[in-house]
């Protein structure tokens, strides 16, 4: 747990050295921020005490800004070598994987609780679903840890940052938006299996303020496959 | 503790980087791992250290196998790899905190042990300068530090000096020196010399198989098969010189030293040494002997001679 915690705190620390965090943070803020309050389909525009248009305007920019997240964190130690030197310490592969997963998505709760400012904004204008909102943020946290766990992957499978963000990229658009548009075109089984595989399936069903199992199996689950995906990557590197 | 690697086979796809080897290394040795690049030493080091898992073989580290209790090995081990790869954005000081806390050093004693390190591997003025900030020799002793920081049992540095200048090299050989005395350290170069000013003992492999075991001494006794003279003989005519020394039935061959007209280079035949012949021989004709040393064979011949086909 110890070492978990360790890597944790080192990988958080590297996302604020770097600036990586503060530019993250600057920018989910602003863009979020820009569409909840300003512009487009806003708070005032919908004309309802309600966060619906923060959460979907989220759900994209986390999309967005995960992969630039995670992009370094496997692909950058395993090009200047430092795995091996992690790796050999008295770590586990799954504590290292688990370690940097942590880390990524303490920074994005970090991102979301600053958020909360518009929740009390919003809260205190009109009347609000305070059960839909923080289904809401349950929704943007197991989305954004769904695809950390891919973003990880595919960082431990290049030694290019750059190949990994886009890999993630494409690998998270299926189930961002791709295997929701084909579900509508395919009816029956077919339909229904890709409207479960479509992350955005659950987060809607989640963000509307119903949590139902089938929605957190379908998030852990993918959090798992990333993970596992992740740690068989380390150990293949040693065979 | 004791490293004992039984019979380890690595095998990068159908190419067999390190073939069917088996050593020992014992408590308070100090052993060099030479070899041309690509002969499988990093290989070995990196299976010890039990970040490559072999195909074939086992090794043990005290009484833990890297199968088996591989933790347990990592605990007592100080490893360095090659290229010493560090976290350059880091602060020194913070790196050798954050491997503390991975080598399980209880809170209270990090600070200590930090302490400690920074002071053994000279690393005072720079322990709050990021990694990446540092020349090259100071990186070498920060990839020390983490090695040393949990004072491990063993110790695993894959070319701990490569690309230093020779002050730095000085050094960290007498750092390694000085720690290797109670531990059990191997460590890899292709630097003959410093394999020999640092280790008890050297080993050399080629192409994945060990070719020579055991100190440099015992190296040089195996390869030297005849005494080689080198002669400087004055007042005398050098052709006439050269053919009376060809004449002694010691001798075996004899060359022209290339820039000073009255040096020969003397081979004498296995077994037999030619100095008094060549002194009486001297003597008889009156001819004045300014010079005669004795030329060891050096490392870099036996070297050469193992691992050329």
């Amino acid at each position: 747990m110890r070492a978990i915690w360790t890597i944790t705190m080192r990988e958080l620390q590297s996302f604020f050295d770097s600036l990586m965090a503060y530019i993250m943070l600057i920018a989910f803020l602003g863009f979020s921020g820009f569409f909840t309050w300003l512009f487009g389909a806003d708070v005032f525009f919908v004309k309802q005490a309600s966060l619906q248009s923060f959460f979907s305007i989220a759900y994209w920019t986390l999309f967005f800004f995960i992969p630039a997240l995670t992009m370094r964190q496997f692909a950058e130690e395993n090009r200047s070598g430092t795995l091996e030197l992690l790796l050999t310490k008295p770590v586990s592969d799954w504590q290292v994987v688990l370690g940097k997963f942590l880390s990524t998505l303490v920074l994005i709760l970090i991102a979301l609780a600053l958020t909360l400012p518009y929740y009390i904004t919003v809260a205190s204008i009109g009347p609000i679903d305070h059960g839909a909102v923080w289904s809401g943020y349950l929704g943007l946290i197991l989305m954004s840890a769904a695809y950390i766990s891919i973003g990880i992957f595919t960082s431990s499978i290049s030694n290019n940052q750059i190949v990994s963000y886009l890999l993630a990229l494409f690998i998270g658009i299926f189930f961002q938006i791709i295997f929701s548009l084909l579900s509508s075109n395919f009816g029956g089984f077919i339909g229904e299996v890709l409207s479960f595989l479509s992350v955005s399936t659950h987060f809607d069903s989640i963000s509307r303020g119903v949590v139902d199992t089938k929605d957190l199996l379908f998030f852990l689950s993918l959090i798992f496959l990333g993970l596992i995906l992740t740690e068989a990557n380390l150990a293949k590197k040693r065979l | 503790m004791d490293i004992v690697v039984e019979n380890l086979t690595k095998k990068y796809g159908a190419q067999r980087a390190v073939d069917n080897i088996s050593f020992r290394v014992k408590t308070g040795e100090i052993l060099g791992f030479l070899g041309p690049n690509g002969a499988g030493k990093t290989t070995t080091m990196k299976a010890i250290a039990t970040y490559l898992t072999p195909n074939e073989g086992d090794i043990h580290v005290g009484n833990f196998s890297i199968y088996e209790n591989p933790d347990e090995i990592k605990k007592n081990i100080g490893y360095l790899p090659e290229n010493n790869p560090l976290y350059n954005d880091m602060p020194v000081i913070d790196y050798l905190k954050f491997v503390a806390a991975l080598q399980g050093i209880e809170k209270g004693r990090i600070r200590e042990k930090i302490l400690h390190m920074i002071n053994t591997c000279g690393l005072e003025g720079e322990k709050h300068k990021k990694i990446g900030e540092l020349s090259k020799g100071y990186r070498q002793r920060v990839g020390l530090a983490q090695a040393l920081i949990h004072d491990p049992q063993v110790l695993i540095l894959d070319e701990p000096t490569s690309g230093l200048d020779p002050n730095q090299i000085v050094e960290i050989r007498e750092l390694i020196k000085k720690i290797g005395r109670e531990k059990t350290v191997i460590l890899s170069s292709h630097i003959l010399a410093e394999v020999e000013a640092t280790c008890d003992r050297i080993l050399i492999i080629n192409k994945g198989k060990i070719v020579a075991d055991g100190t440099s001494r015992d190296l040089r006794k195996q390869s030297e098969g005849h005494e080689i003279l080198r002669v400087k003989i004055e007042e005398g005519d050098k052709n006439e010189i050269f053919k009376a020394l060809q004449g002694l039935n010691t001798i075996g061959m004899v060359d022209f030293m290339k820039k000073d007209e009255t040096a020969f280079e003397i081979q004498t035949k296995p077994g037999l040494s030619s100095r008094r012949e060549v002194f009486n021989l001297c003597v008889g004709k009156g001819w004045i002997l300014t010079e005669m040393t004795p030329i060891e064979t050096k490392l870099e011949d036996i070297f050469r001679e193992l691992t050329m086909n």
